[in-house]
């Protein structure tokens, strides 16, 4: 019964927080760009008013893509909020993943397919640094299960953090690219800036890129959720962490150019992969 | 439906054709959306597709090599769907328009909502003509309705 009313609240009250967690960055971002900016609620606005638009599909087999990404990003984070393996929720999260860039590359438009390859190569970029990091919880935990590493920071009273820093600072990294921020927003831009015209979201319209919106939240709230494992130990900090993670993604977005895929893949694979190689290494000696 | 017209009231994308205009009404279009006018307070945000896009601005003397252009840009949108034309060439072909090559404003080559006069156009002009666009919507839009039922 319990974890019923969790799975409905995970999935009610995750697009709600995701949404307005994009308001307040587009807020922020205005601010920063000393801009008034638009409401918080507008990213709400954007996606009501898509599906109230025109159904429009360059190929049908986009509409199953899109259904299949928000699946896949609910139950990735449903499987999350219920404390499942990491590795199935890293699994669930790149099918979603795929699912996009199969309907972007389904139909024929150049800006388009530039998407999709971008977005294959971004998702070639984190994958690996998440898989590490989830092994590097793992080395520490003894397990792969959400709830049992969160239970282990609780009896130990070390939280993840202290243990796993290098993984921490990759996880940044990770989080620029899946939250499409500059410099990794090469596929497609979360704001409104044109890359490749909307780069993997291109061919998307409508009330699709309104569901895809939606998913982007689940996802969101995902990645927020495992920065937050980082300090499982006290919720209030974990809390803070993440607030804190969010506000330095937006930093990080208005600071910097947009930088092309090599160097993604060259700073993902290389710093990212050793300084968590590193990480994990040091720990087997100080064990 | 009430949620649905509110939002799109409230969050207006524009794709922006310039057909071959001297860049002055361009520069005034690109200058909403700096910090002095910040037109994103009101959701409007310049996305650059056209199938994302509710608002067409045309700016830019309309000729017989773009018309095909603009009126392909203009098919892409889902409705509902406004067109504003910015500036004299693109509401009539402004003082171009005796020329040979040059098509006497954008609503010949497709259903132009909204006319901002000006050469160029000022930016508080722009967004009055985007704003008076969005009424054409609730119109649009009720006419869309009533076709359905």
């Amino acid at each position: 019964m319990n974890t019923t009313l969790l799975v409905v609240l995970a999935i009610v009250l995750a697009p709600i927080i995701g949404g307005l967690l994009s308001g307040i960055d587009r807020k922020i971002t205005a601010r920063v760009q000393g801009r008034f900016g638009p409401p918080i609620l507008q990213p709400f606005y954007d996606v009501f008013k898509l599906l109230g638009k025109e159904r429009f599909f360059t190929n049908k087999v986009q509409i199953v893509y899109v259904i299949t990404y928000l699946f896949f990003a609910m139950l990735s984070f449903v499987l999350f909020v219920l404390g499942q393996d990491l590795i199935a929720i890293i699994f669930v999260l790149t099918v979603g993943g795929g699912a996009v860039v199969m309907g972007a590359l389904s139909v024929r438009s150049p800006y388009s397919q530039i998407g999709g390859q971008r977005e294959i190569l971004q998702m070639l970029a984190y994958d690996p640094l998440l898989l590490i990091a989830v092994v590097g919880m793992y080395v520490v935990t003894g397990s792969f299960k959400v709830s049992e590493i969160a239970a282990w920071q609780m009896t130990n009273a070390t939280p993840l953090l202290y243990v796993l820093p290098l993984v921490f600072i990759v996880l940044v990294e990770v989080l620029t690219i899946k939250m499409r921020k500059s410099p990794f927003d090469i596929s497609a831009c979360h704001h409104g800036h044109q890359e490749i015209v909307r780069g993997v979201h291109t061919e998307f319209s409508g009330p699709y890129l309104a569901l895809i919106e939606i998913a982007h939240w689940y996802e969101l709230m995902l990645v927020l959720g495992f920065v937050g494992l980082f300090f499982a130990s006290n919720l209030y900090i974990a809390a803070a962490l993440i607030v804190a993670m969010f506000i330095l993604e937006i930093i990080i977005d208005n600071t910097t150019a947009r930088l092309t895929w090599r160097w993604m893949l060259k700073s993902a694979w290389g710093y990212g992969l050793i300084l968590s190689v590193i990480n994990i290494l040091a720990l087997q000696f100080i064990k | 439906m009430g949620l649905i017209n509110t939002s799109r009231a409230k969050s207006p994308w524009v794709v922006h054709f310039d057909c071959g205009s001297c860049n002055g009404c361009d520069i005034e279009v690109l200058a909403c959306l700096t910090p002095l006018y910040d037109v994103e307070r009101f959701g409007i945000l310049n996305i650059g597709n056209p199938k994302h896009a509710d608002v067409l601005l045309v700016t830019g003397t309309v000729n017989p090599r773009n018309e095909r252009v603009l009126r392909n840009v203009y098919e892409q949108m889902p409705e509902p769907k406004v067109v504003v034309a910015i500036g004299a060439c693109a509401c009539t072909g402004g003082i171009f328009s005796e020329c040979y090559n040059v098509v006497q404003g954008a609503d010949k080559v497709i259903p132009v909502d909204v006319y901002v006069p000006g050469c160029a156009a000022r930016p508080e002009a722009i967004i009055d003509g985007v704003v008076l666009g969005l009424q054409k919507f609730q119109e649009k839009v009720a006419k869309m309705n009533s076709k359905a039922v």
